[in-house]
């Protein structure tokens, strides 16, 4: 797999603490056997809904389009571990997330689908998402690297722990080539544990 | 840095070894799959010309999308047939034993593994399913997973995972009548919030834990994960050891004393070291409900919502949110609540103990549900509804006006049939009240206890069971 070392491009951001995988895909969009065309489903309920009261969700907002860079606030991510949420967030464009903190299993989807998870802190977030709102147009970088972000004239660093870091800067996000390699010490481990032989002494 | 404890020790053994990138190669000693999450997984596999390694360490069985009124084949709703007709043919071409629906062993996926004593104590466990958490109970160490690791399951039986902390919940004192493990993890959700366990494994410990059944505990485990935690535990004890006996893949003969044993060596140590120790005291506990949208917005049935400023600032648009949402005023009482639809099942409280429960409390009130509230039951697994057929279970319910169902996820996640329709109100013994949960964009979830939705689908508004559960006590 290719290394993730910069993301550059336009954001868009989705500000709310706690936002669960429910709502980045609602359920009824799980029943499929493939990821394919989740991208337009991603926030379905919360877009409608927003519509419906005269509002505008930022995934439908005509400056957001083509925004590659998702901006979020604290435990993004959180309830039910279903991939389809980060898969629907890359179909839709996004290529890094930037916010004050995630739930795990979906960090750690976002690691597989070789999307960074960069955390700032809720001055950063919110100092982001408020330039972002008045300027749409302003370049976004992000260097993997240094887990630096940097929006216009501004720089902010952020943090992505070391070993997570490696996965993307050696491309090892994806991690099933790591792990095959390590077959025989598998083995290794498994006949070492007492219940793989059924207890027998 | 957490020392002999449990996970430590749990951890250690399945420690392949450390990745380049820092991270730990971890063994995956069971691997359960459901029909949601693996189809892809088989997909990259084939993509990648990579095979099982273990395929007699995964077992699957379909739950989320299965019907639990008319099951004929195939499936009215043609996307759900598809992903049914996908994972029989994944586990039959690669080996894989699946539970299927009519094989008499069918079920949500984190009640059969434990009924079939597949989850024993030491062993990892990964699903890719977020509530894996609840395999938790026995002392293992479970985690709910992504479908790419999935893929990396089925391919090397191994998954790459960062450390975690281990954070130990002490919880001294008993439960009144009429709280249960349902009251119990609801109220430590509350207290430290949804994301209070992101970084964490929790331990769950103390006398109120230890006198839970095997049901209970998994009850409490479950729900580990809406806490943020990445895994939550209890120390394997004697419950545990009567619980696994006798199951059908629980070991036997000379094997058990062995198995006992080393079910026993893992155990946190007397003297073990924890990242932090937060402690509890069963019995100010009160029955606890949620009346937002997040697990963690809680309160117990005496008490009234909450107001803005009961909490911190940065939470004050997601109390406005839920507030919008759920069409609740600060100072509102929680009791009266009018409810449209009681739904009693779920990997949380869908299991013997929980319908014999809502069954007795049914009985204990003798009312029947007025025609404005629709109640359903629908048990955890295959097995679940037979026992509770036998037991007459299902005659009590459907007197009471409840209907019974068959086995599966429901109105959990509602990704079968069973929805909330418009902005009804949902009394549900499940484990998350998000936006749309239910079935329904607007839809609203009141999470509770079994014996709290009974109470609730009777009278036909949110109700306190404790003077009934008083009134059996006495009786």
């Amino acid at each position: 797999m290719s290394a993730v070392t910069h993301i550059k491009g336009r954001a868009v951001p989705v500000r709310g603490n706690d936002i669960d995988t429910d709502r980045i895909i609602p359920a009824r969009f799980l029943r499929c056997v493939t990821f394919d065309g989740l991208g337009e489903h991603a926030f379905a309920d919360d877009r409608a809904q927003l519509k419906e009261k005269g509002e505008t969700h930022a995934f439908d907002k005509e400056e957001y389009a083509g925004a590659n860079v998702l901006l979020v606030n604290a435990n993004f991510g959180c309830g039910s571990s279903r991939e389809h949420a980060p898969q629907s967030l890359a179909k839709w464009g996004i290529e890094a997330i930037v916010g004050i903190s995630y739930a795990e299993i979906f960090f750690n989807n976002n690691i597989a689908l070789g999307i960074p998870c960069i955390q700032v802190s809720p001055e950063e977030a919110d100092g982001i998402q408020t330039a972002i709102e008045s300027d749409p147009n302003l370049d976004v970088a992000i260097n993997v690297e240094t887990a630096e972000i940097s929006y216009g004239a501004s720089v902010i660093k952020g943090i992505l722990h070391e070993g997570v870091r490696n996965r993307f800067l050696t491309g090892s996000w994806d991690a099933t080539g790591m792990l095959v390699e390590a077959a025989d010490e598998v083995a290794a481990t498994a006949g070492k544990l007492p219940y793989m032989n059924g207890f027998q002494k | 840095m957490s020392e002999r404890t449990l996970f430590d020790k749990v951890w250690n053994q399945h420690t392949v070894k450390t990745l380049p990138s820092g991270q730990t190669q971890l063994f995956i000693g069971l691997h359960l799959i459901h029909e949601v999450t693996s189809p892809q997984a088989f997909a990259m596999l084939r993509e990648r010309n990579l095979t099982v390694l273990y395929p007699q360490r995964t077992v699957a069985t379909v739950d989320h999308i299965v019907p639990t009124e008319d099951q004929s084949r195939p499936y009215a709703d043609g996307l759900a047939e598809e992903m049914m007709v996908a994972i029989e043919n994944n586990t039959s071409s690669n080996g894989i034993t699946l539970h299927n629906v009519g094989d008499g062993k069918q079920g949500v996926v984190h009640i059969v593994a434990p009924e079939l004593g597949l989850t024993q104590p030491g062993m990892t466990v990964a699903c890719g399913d977020s509530h894996t958490a609840t395999h938790g109970a026995f002392g293992a160490i479970a985690f709910g997973i992504g479908t790419s690791q999935v893929r990396d399951v089925l391919a090397t039986q191994t998954l790459a995972m960062g450390g975690l902390k281990v954070r130990r919940i002490e919880v001294t004192g008993a439960l009144k009548a009429g709280v249960y493990a349902k009251d119990l993890v609801l109220h430590i959700i509350r207290v430290l919030g949804v994301n209070g366990g992101v970084g964490y494994a929790y331990e769950f410990a103390g006398e109120a834990i230890e006198a839970l059944d095997m049901e209970g505990r998994m009850t409490v485990c479950n729900m580990a994960i809406e806490g943020g935690a990445r895994c939550g535990y209890i120390n394997p004890d004697q419950v545990t050891f009567d619980y696994l006996k006798g199951r059908e893949h629980a070991p036997t003969g000379a094997a058990w004393d062995n198995a006992c044993a080393w079910w026993s060596s893992i155990a946190s140590d007397v003297d073990a070291v924890f990242d932090d120790v937060v402690t509890f005291d069963a019995s100010t506990i009160q029955p606890t409900i949620t009346w937002g949208i997040t697990p963690a917005q809680g309160l117990g049935i005496e008490e009234n919502i909450p107001a803005v400023s009961d909490f911190p600032a940065e939470d004050a648009a997601l109390i406005g949110e839920a507030y919008e949402y759920m069409s609740f005023e600060a100072g509102q009482a929680i009791a009266g609540t009018g409810i449209d639809v009681a739904f009693i099942g779920s990997c949380t409280n869908g299991r013997m103990s929980d319908l014999r429960e809502a069954a007795r409390i049914a009985e204990l009130h003798g009312g029947t549900v007025p025609a404005q509230v629709k109640a359903f039951v629908v048990p955890g697994s295959e097995q679940v509804k037979k026992l509770a057929e036998e037991e007459g279970l299902d005659k009590v319910f459907v007197k009471h006006g409840f209907e019974w169902r068959e086995a599966g996820c429901s109105m959990c996640l509602a990704m079968n049939p069973d929805k909330l329709v418009g902005r009804q109100v949902s009394a549900s013994t499940s484990n998350r009240n998000f936006k749309g949960r239910q079935g329904s964009s607007t839809g609203r979830t009141l999470l509770m206890s079994p014996a709290m939705v009974v109470v609730a689908a009777l009278e036909g508004v949110v109700t306190d069971v404790r003077p009934l559960v008083e009134k059996g006590a006495s009786a």
